[in-house]
């Protein structure tokens, strides 16, 4: 279980202090896959940064399992929304970066089933240039995934692809989601994206002072393939429109 | 591509073997493009001097140029100067590289180091290169050692300021990567840093052989009784155009091959940034 506690976070500079996350708290349970969602600024990427020990928190703590997060760990995984390869490495090598203190034959192993489950075969050879954009960030979960991680982690890993695309790899995700068991966090501004995917969507709410005040947790239950389209609708428009109201229970 | 098009629709039953001929003779047209230039200015040049649009003693014709190298290479003369150049410029290749490679990697990583060294060393670059000649000969004396500090100066600009900010601009994002695998120092360096500051590190090796190349004359105009640019006072003082002509051409030659050394030695390491195109023509080759 992942359990954010009374998250702060404040960065602050000599001439500045900005309040980007205020006491957060958090419970994700394992197995489950849920999506954040929320405005440019509001300190979804800082939360999730937290979350895989990039950043600390000004105050309060993430922990995973009962252990406080302080550092990245192979237990959680993390895509990017650009794909962050190494130009240098090919795609093999891309990957193996996250499993290095293997021995060789694990690492082939890994790698190797790794790639099928990403849907890629037969491109461990290629450079990260002769890839394409969809490619390249299935080539990147493949790296947040040979660690065997028990969360991953998803920072807008499909905001820069076509629809198409989006929209297939959206499935993926959802498919490695039912078929590894573990737990997903993606963060997005796509509310679409967010209700495709996840079984919860969670707001993070920058209230228009440009300060943030208050963050609300919005949880919204599945499954939505069964929801009417009428209602599927009138969900988004809250989402969107009813940014200051806590919950939206009534859809349950 | 369009003559390999062609040729399979016209000629199928040599179809492979047509390709690969018209392949390699693309690749030979392609790559003896370069010689067309130097070939067209010797037409030229032949041509001035042999008609005397040019006084012959001030550009004599190539073939005496051709003469005088010959009759160098005879005693095996010609040989030893060109080996002493080329010892002097590796010598300051090799002392000025390892330098500045070092103090750009510990200025690239470290502000507190780059704040210590770099205003000082850009102090430095802003001397004119001629300026070093009285010091280094009061230091080191008229011979080898003073001519090796020269050209090592010349070197070591150029590889030290690519280095440091290559890996100045290193992206933090791919850094992160690094942290959030669990890279330790020494992964971070191998598999990261390295790999990540080669392509620049090797810009400046070229840039500072280049300069070499350039120092080791002036080094040598200075005072010296053997090398190529000695043959070139030589040349002056004897009043041998063609000798002086012939050193300038030697040196031109010798210059290029160095760099191009250098350049297929580091082929390898830059295999990743070479253009999508290269990389398929490449594959197909194979
Ligand atoms: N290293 C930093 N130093 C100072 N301020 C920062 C830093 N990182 C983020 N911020 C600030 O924190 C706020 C939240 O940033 P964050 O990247 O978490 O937003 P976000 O919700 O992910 O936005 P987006 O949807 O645009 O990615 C922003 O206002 C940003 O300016
Ligand atoms: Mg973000």
């Amino acid at each position: 279980m992942l359990n954010i506690k009374n998250v702060c976070k404040i960065y602050k500079n000599k001439d500045y202090s900005q309040n980007v996350l205020k006491d957060i708290n958090l419970c994700i349970e394992d197995q489950e896959i849920i999506s954040l969602v929320g405005q440019s600024g509001c300190g979804k990427s800082t939360l999730l940064r937290i979350i895989a020990g990039l950043e600390k928190a000004s105050s309060g703590y993430v922990e995973l399992n009962k252990n406080i997060i302080n550092k990245p760990s192979s237990n959680i995984g993390m895509v990017f929304q650009d794909a962050r390869l190494m130009p240098w490495l090919n795609v093999y090598d891309n990957i193996k970066l996250s499993i290095l203190n293997d021995d060789k034959e694990t690492q082939r192993y890994k790698i190797n089933e790794t790639l099928k489950k990403v849907g890629l075969e037969d491109i461990g050879n290629l450079w990260p240039k002769q890839l394409s954009g969809g490619m390249a960030q299935r080539v990147a979960i493949a790296r947040a995934l040979v660690q065997q991680p028990q969360v991953l982690l998803l920072d807008e890993p499909f905001s820069a692809l076509d629809s198409f695309t989006k929209s297939n790899l959206q499935d993926h995700v959802r498919h490695l989601w039912s078929s590894l068991k573990i737990t997903i966090v993606m963060v997005t501004h796509d509310i679409n994206e967010a209700t495709a995917i996840s079984d919860r969507v969670l707001i993070l709410n920058k209230v228009l002072d440009n300060k943030i005040t208050k963050n609300h947790i919005v949880k919204i239950n599945k499954p939505r393939s069964t929801f009417p389209k009428n209602e599927y609708n009138e969900l988004i428009n809250n989402i969107i429109f009813n940014k200051n109201s806590n919950q939206f229970n009534a859809l349950i | 591509m369009n003559i390999i098009l062609n040729n399979k629709h016209l000629k199928l039953p040599f179809k492979s073997f047509n390709v690969l001929h018209t392949k390699i003779f693309t690749k030979l047209l392609q790559n003896s493009v370069c010689a067309i230039l130097p070939i067209t200015i010797i037409f030229i040049w032949h041509f001035l001097s042999v008609n005397e649009i040019v006084r012959s003693n001030l550009l004599p014709p190539p073939s005496e140029v051709v003469n005088e190298i010959l009759i160098l290479t005879n005693d095996g003369e010609l040989f030893s100067h060109i080996l002493i150049t080329l010892n002097r410029v590796f010598n300051g290749f090799i002392l000025g590289g390892i330098l500045a490679s070092v103090l750009g990697v510990i200025t690239g990583i470290s502000p507190t180091l780059r704040n210590l060294f770099d205003p000082t060393i850009q102090a430095l670059k802003a001397v004119p290169s001629l300026a070093w000649v009285p010091l280094f000969i009061l230091w080191f004396g008229i011979f080898e050692n003073s001519k090796v500090a020269l050209i090592s100066v010349g070197v070591f600009f150029p590889i030290y300021l690519n280095l440091m900010m290559g890996i100045r601009q290193i992206d933090k994002k791919i850094i992160e990567v690094a942290h959030i695998n669990n890279l330790n120092h020494f992964q971070t360096i191998r598999w990261v840093l390295i790999p990540g500051i080669i392509p620049e590190w090797i810009t400046g090796l070229r840039s500072g052989l280049a300069l070499g190349w350039m120092f080791v004359i002036a080094a040598e105009l200075m005072g010296a009784s053997e090398g190529l640019g000695y043959l070139m006072i030589d040349g002056q003082m004897t009043g041998r155009p063609a000798l002086i002509i012939g050193a300038l051409i030697l040196f031109a030659i010798v210059g290029k091959l160095t760099d191009q050394l250098i350049y297929f030695l580091s082929k390898p390491f830059l295999k990743w940034k070479s253009s999508l195109n290269n990389m398929q023509e490449e594959e197909n080759n194979a």
